[in-house]
């Protein structure tokens, strides 16, 4: 008889840029002046993005919109990472991850406007459309990375969702299923802490996100959500180790949903002013700002030029939108089989 | 040509599928090395390498999720959920995405799957292993519902839903499984999904079965001038062949063995109700199990529709 120790293990959390704008010049990713600097273009252009759209939602011009505010860093410098080869699954908060793989502006505001053609990803791009139900897509991930390996493509698939999705059922279940494969798939969690109104403790006991990856025999990570470079960096390993076939990543991303669920949402019944004024002052672009400041490439009149270019490709944007002609009311059958019934064919004749 | 049972015939089109298309893959609990519980799926894991037929987790959802990842990637998944009650874990896959995406995304991406599954009562296994929840699936916009009734008809459908660009569920009837023989060709033919087949002729009354109650319905109706249809696809169904059948006989018996109340026989004279109303001579009947959960092997005669049940009907109506 005995009794012995099976397992143990550590879960790490990563930081390069800290809330100073100091880093930590050996974790600190290979990245140019250039790329660095349009990370900070791209991380503006979300947050301009996310103000237009819950102000054009407040003045009837949008449909239920929800917010990005606060996590541009974990969607921008992930999606950074990227290349169009690879395969994304977003759920419906990833905008930042979107703007910076160059999804059309006009074609993402066009889905919040309640325009379903906006979810036609231009060919391009390997996005799947916005999945609302939470979790539920994560599972198409694994199945899109057991086709990539079956055709020896070198892409990788990434998945994002939320901290609320981890308390489903197909999180557990194409977690399960990637580890047993062993395949090149990369689970983005978005930690904000909030799903609607539940807080992370009323979502799970664990002391992280990032150790339930290793129930499923894979690497689990948490990244500091609020530094570009540190999910920049963790994004990028994961790759590597996803196209090697070394198999599945899951990083967590602990940020902060700085704004309401939607704009259908009040986060002011549910937490407090202190807690959100907290966390404001995290703001990630603050941060990348004071890095920047520091190296000398960034000034308030520099912050303003980014910030107002930023402003004048959303109001171009926003123009191109609102310029769309309505959907057709054909639209309701066409594409919902190759061929339609012929009672579906009947009931198009006659609306 | 062979005479095969139902579990031959599914055989012989997944492998002439799969050697035609290396598109088409396999994923499911069991399928692989023990061929599946019902071993329909026997000897292709040999034959294609366990790439193309995956043996998977105990996980239906994922099953079904990997299988419309792997569809929009551009392959020919064939996921098998065991047996019809385990769908409804994987309910939401198949409702929210499978069904959706095409239109969703514009034709962007599709979402080409035939789910098979084990459908159906009489063959004295555990709870939720002999489901007929078919309507709830043909209540979904953009999915297909096919149900064999013998091996002839089991190869020729599946060859076409292999090679559909929409989402097919495939409905196998258990108890067909082995029950019946038919001469079935080896070579390749397809019966369009949408098209149902005239099983026997009459003009005195019309009798509409699918899966294993079309067997039941042919022995019941040896005596009777009954025009017979054997569905195939319950979605989208055959309404012109229902109809064309109606008209001529006057009358309308539906029987399947699912609970009556919104059933697919519900639908069907629905639609008898609005076409061809003033053809009818009689009430449309239906002969169905009883509003109750499928129960267990000992109380299964009373719930599945019999031969005295199905004669019945056909009196009543014949004498209206």
């Amino acid at each position: 008889m005995s009794e012995e120790i099976l397992a143990t293990f550590e879960v790490r959390r990563l930081t390069v840029l800290n809330e100073n704008g100091d880093t930590d010049e050996t974790l600190m990713p290979e990245l140019t002046d250039a790329e660095i600097w349009r990370m900070y273009e791209l991380m503006v252009l979300a947050r301009s993005f996310d103000e237009r759209a819950v102000a054009l939602q407040r003045e009837g011009r949008l449909g239920t919109y929800p917010p990005i505010r606060g996590q541009e860093a974990a969607q921008v410098g992930s999606a950074f990472a990227l290349s169009w080869a690879d395969w994304v699954f977003p759920s419906f908060r990833e905008m930042g991850a979107h703007l910076t793989l160059g999804y059309p502006i006009p074609q993402l505001l066009q889905y919040w406007s309640g325009d379903e053609r906006a979810q036609k990803v231009p060919p391009h791009l390997n996005i799947f459309p916005f999945c609302v139900a939470v979790g539920s897509q994560i599972p198409h991930a694994v199945g899109a990375a057991l086709a990539a390996r079956y055709r020896r493509d070198p892409a990788a698939v990434v998945v994002y969702f939320g901290d609320g999705a981890t308390s489903k059922g197909d999180f557990h279940e194409a977690m399960n299923m990637a580890g047993v494969y062993g395949l090149p798939v990369l689970f983005i969690c978005q930690n904000n802490q909030w799903a609607i109104s539940v807080p992370l403790k009323g979502q799970t006991a664990s002391a992280s996100l990032a150790q339930k990856a290793i129930a499923y025999g894979f690497q689990g990570v948490q990244v500091d959500g609020n530094d570009i470079f540190a999910v920049y960096r963790a994004t990028q390993q994961a790759l590597a180790k996803a196209r090697s076939g070394s198999g599945p990543t899951f990083i967590e991303c602990l940020t902060y949903r700085m704004a309401d669920h939607t704009t259908a949402d009040d986060a002011g019944r549910y937490r407090s002013p202190e807690e959100v004024a907290l966390w404001n002052g995290r703001d990630p672009i603050l941060r990348l700002e004071r890095f920047l400041a520091a190296r000398g490439s960034w000034s308030e009149d520099k912050g303003r030029e980014v910030r107002s270019q930023a402003t004048g490709i959303i109001d171009k944007g926003v123009g191109e939108m609102e310029a769309m002609p309505p959907p057709e009311v054909a639209e309701l059958f066409d594409g919902t089989l190759a061929t339609l019934t012929p009672r579906q064919a009947g009931q198009r004749k006659v609306r | 040509m062979a005479q095969l049972n139902m579990v031959q015939a599914i055989n012989q089109a997944l492998g002439d599928e799969m050697a035609r298309d290396d598109r088409v893959m396999l994923l499911g609990e069991d399928i692989g090395k023990d061929g599946g519980v019902f071993r329909v799926t026997e000897g292709l894991q040999e034959r294609f390498g366990s790439e193309r037929v995956l043996d998977t987790p105990l996980s239906e959802s994922a099953i079904m999720g990997a299988a419309i990842g792997m569809a929009a990637y551009g392959l020919r998944p064939v996921p098998e959920i065991q047996f019809m009650g385990f769908t409804y874990s994987a309910f939401e896959q198949l409702f929210a995405h499978a069904a959706r995406l095409r239109s969703r995304s514009r034709g962007r991406y599709s979402c080409p799957m035939v789910v098979r599954t084990p459908y159906g009562g009489g063959i004295k296994a555990p709870e939720l292993h002999e489901e007929s929840t078919e309507a709830m699936f043909c209540h979904i916009p953009g999915l297909k519902v096919v149900v064999p009734s013998g091996p002839y008809a089991a190869k020729g459908l599946l060859l076409a839903a292999l090679r559909d660009p929409d989402p097919v569920l495939f409905l196998e009837p258990t108890r067909l499984y082995r029950l019946l023989r038919e001469e079935v060709p080896e070579g390749d033919y397809v019966l369009e999904l949408g098209r149902a087949r005239v099983a026997r002729s009459g003009a005195a009354v019309t009798v509409i079965a699918w899966g294993s109650m079309l067997e039941r319905v042919l022995k019941s109706v040896e005596e009777y001038d009954a025009d017979v249809i054997d569905l195939l696809t319950l979605s989208p169904f055959d309404i012109e062949t229902v109809l064309g059948s109606v008209k001529k006989t006057g009358r309308a018996v539906i029987v399947h063995e699912a609970v009556k109340s919104c059933g697919v026989g519900a639908e069907i004279a629905a639609t008898i109700a609005e076409e061809a109303m003033l053809h009818l001579r009689a009430p449309i009947l239906r002969v169905t199990a009883p509003d109750v959960p499928v129960p267990l092997a000992k109380l299964m005669d009373h719930y599945l529709p019999t031969a005295e049940r199905i004669r019945a009907a056909l009196d009543e109506v014949l004498q209206y």
